[in-house]
């Protein structure tokens, strides 16, 4: 397994720049995730590794090894494509064999028998090395699309939303498979989503991109409890993290201090006469369900969420106090820089 | 407006049943969700409803009428498919005014309804626009639009957010949600989704092989579910299910799994083996917990972390609060929260009912 480094590396489609001087260094044995929204540079990013696009300017070093302009079979990089693209009138066997027999290998066909055994076992496969690529389930079918990268043991993992095109049950199994997998071969990955819970949960590191930028580059606990920018604070976090005007903090908030953010985790509901918080605020709920541990309230027309285990509802209308602990408040400026509390 | 009544409702394609002898209640101005994986029946259901499809027997009565063998158009209900369907060559008002005119209502009819419906769903700037040129968003109120003006009786919906992505569909459901409590028209909408069906719903109908397995409200199909089927359906991740040492005593609030005694809500009927029912979410780490354990495998979401402990009664996921950090191979013990764990009998997967649960007036198969 390889470490993978980007030096400035961009790419522009027409007038717009898809991947914006992008420096970025991946250690070995390193799962890395790029998270953003559709259109932010993810894919491009991870063709350019590939050797699919090539850069407009910058350089991409595999290894210390400069393989910015070296074509994508010289890269020894496997890519999984969010569509498993297997061959369709080939068993499971010969689809995961497939890369094995590229004349330029020459492996000895008892190897590759091993090999492809081996990486069935793994993901579980072994009984259907047998049957078409077509009789698979969609999971199935994944699985393959992934035996197949690792069965050439090549130098970087280069996986676009893999996981994407599954149905919730099996996109978890799979997750958690995939997490299990990368950790016992070391291998070194780099992930592409839009899915933020791929991401907390499969990462060593994540890096978020927006626009071809890398906003912030962070453990995934990093990113979300110490987001550098507004951006960033609202990419992760279900529900979103809350804003609310910095105004509300009267005096206690930074200067230049214009939002305040919380995680809905964070907020506590109070006694009225609770006396531990310096800023306990009365709001009308609105919403609450038990089932999703959600209580939606207001106050000044700004809508707050919260989640916490309840064991009784707050009938919509109701007055509660909320507070916002002090070690929980995160405060940005009107340009959505973050601020020292 | 109007209350949908199903009775006996029945339908067979060939030797294939896809709905089975299914009754249903749905009350005046209710928002219910059909749920259930794909197969179980739920778009038979509402195609009959809608009159696309007959059913081999039994009745549909509409507000007090027998509509069973009408035809769509009679019915005075409102299909929404895909939000998207739209006259890409209209504008918007165009749009709005398409199913108006066909009912051969007058002009000033026609522009009143539209006023209206442009206000509650807030498009007023945009009615003037070609179709083509707008958001998804826009596009999708548009199509709702479309559906409200008629001033249908009720509405029928078939999976209408299954194209967007998560974030959106998020938004949307809102969106619905605050457009029935504003107009209160009976509502059938059909998921797949569970979040859709929490987030939307008064009443939840589970369904499964073309039988209706539990219809109650989203709290109570959350926390009394009617079977291990229902339970395994809702909440993510799911409840966790464990084998009891000994067998169920009607009256006994206590249990014992893996060895160790946990208490529960009484149950009020006996059962040879059993199951307890325990989420997530209502399973913490304790010094003093009666079940000990390995984490074997961790995730972390932000919020909190989902972690695997392998125990004596099985693997038990657990839901973590942020502030703790669960290393794998550690060994830790497990509380059950006794007010949220519920019984099934083994055998039938069905809930036994407690104290609490018949109290709650869950609904007891």
């Amino acid at each position: 397994m390889s470490s993978v480094r980007l030096d400035s590396v961009s790419k522009t489609f027409g007038a717009t720049a898809a991947v914006d001087t992008l420096s970025l260094t991946i250690a070995d044995g390193e799962f890395f995730v790029i998270l953003g929204p559709s259109g932010a540079g993810k894919t491009t990013t991870l063709r350019l590794v590939a050797g699919l696009e090539t850069p407009d300017g910058g350089a991409i070093h595999l290894d210390g090894e400069n393989v910015t302009h070296a074509h994508p079979a010289e890269r020894d990089v496997a890519f999984v494509f969010q569509q498993y693209s297997l061959y369709p009138h080939l068993t499971v066997f010969d689809n995961i064999a497939f890369p094995l027999r590229s004349p330029k290998r020459r492996i000895a066909e008892v190897d590759i028998r091993q090999r492809v055994e081996q990486v069935a076992a793994v993901l579980h496969i072994e009984s259907k090395l047998a049957r078409k690529a077509t009789a698979l389930s969609g999971g199935e079918m994944q699985r393959v699309a992934i035996g197949r990268a690792l069965v050439r043991q090549p130098r970087v993992f280069l996986m676009d939303e893999p996981l994407s095109s599954l149905d919730a049950k099996l996109r978890e199994e799979l997750r958690i498979e995939l997490k299990r997998l990368q950790r016992d071969l070391g291998a070194t990955v780099i992930y592409v989503t839009h899915d933020q819970v791929e991401a907390t949960t499969l990462a060593d590191r994540i890096g978020i991109l927006e626009g071809g930028r890398l906003l912030q580059v962070d453990t995934p606990q990093q990113i979300y409890d110490e987001p550098q920018s507004l951006q960033v604070a609202q990419r992760l976090g279900s529900p979103h993290i809350n804003l609310l005007p910095a105004a509300w903090m009267n005096g206690h908030a930074p200067r230049d201090a214009h939002h305040l953010a919380i995680r809905p985790e964070d907020i506590q509901v109070v006694a009225p006469e609770h006396p531990e918080f310096d800023a306990a605020f009365p709001f009308s709920a609105i919403e609450c369900s038990l089932e999703k541990h959600l209580l939606v309230a207001e106050r000044d027309a700004i809508e707050v969420r919260v989640t916490l285990l309840m064991e009784h509802t707050y009938a919509s209308g109701s007055e509660i106090r909320l507070a916002f602990p002090k070690n929980r408040r995160i405060y940005f400026d009107s340009s959505g820089k973050r601020l020292a509390s | 407006m109007a209350e949908i009544r199903i009775e006996n409702l029945h339908k067979s394609f060939a030797d294939f049943v896809a709905v089975r002898q299914c009754s249903l209640n749905i009350a005046d101005g209710k928002f219910v969700v059909l749920l259930g994986p794909s197969g179980c029946g739920k778009t038979t259901t509402l195609r009959m409803i809608a009159g696309l499809e007959f059913p081999t027997s039994g009745q549909i009565l509409l507000g007090g009428e027998d509509v069973t063998y009408l035809r769509p158009r009679h019915r005075d209900i409102a299909m929404v498919f895909q939000l998207f369907a739209l006259y890409p060559h209209m504008r918007v008002r165009q749009n709005l005014a398409f199913p108006l005119q066909n009912e051969g209502l007058p002009r000033s009819e026609i522009e009143r309804r539209i006023a209206h419906v442009a206000e509650i769903l807030r498009i007023g700037e945009i009615l003037d626009c070609p179709v083509g040129g707008l958001s998804g968003g826009d596009r999708q109120r548009i199509a709702l639009g479309r559906a409200i003006v008629r001033h249908p009786k009720a509405f029928l919906m078939d999976e209408p957010l299954g194209t967007l992505d998560a974030e959106f569909r998020e938004l949307m459901c809102v969106e619905l949600r605050r457009l029935h409590n504003q107009i209160g028209t009976t509502t059938v909408f059909v998921t797949h989704d569970q979040n859709e069906a929490m987030a939307l719903a008064d009443m939840i109908v589970v369904m499964n092989r073309g039988d209706i397995l539990q219809a109650d409200s989203p709290e109570r199909i959350y926390n009394f579910p009617a079977s291990k089927f229902v339970a395994n359906f809702i909440g993510q991740p799911a409840m966790n299910f464990l084998k009891l040492d000994q067998p169920v005593r009607c009256g006994t609030a206590m249990v014992r799994v893996g060895g160790a005694q946990t208490a529960v809500a009484e149950p009020l009927a006996d059962a040879a083996e059993g199951l307890l029912g325990v989420r997530p979410e209502h399973v913490a780490f304790a010094a003093d917990g009666p079940l000990a354990g390995e984490i074997v495998t961790s995730e972390y979401f932000g919020s909190h972390h989902i972690t695997t402990v392998a125990t004596s009664a099985g693997p038990i996921k657990v839901h973590v609060p942020k502030g703790e950090r669960p290393l794998m191979g550690s060994n830790v013990r497990l509380k059950f929260n006794s007010q949220r764990v519920v019984l099934f009998d083994s055998r039938t997967e069905l809930l036994i009912p407690n104290r609490e649960s018949v109290q709650k007036g869950a609904c007891h198969v």
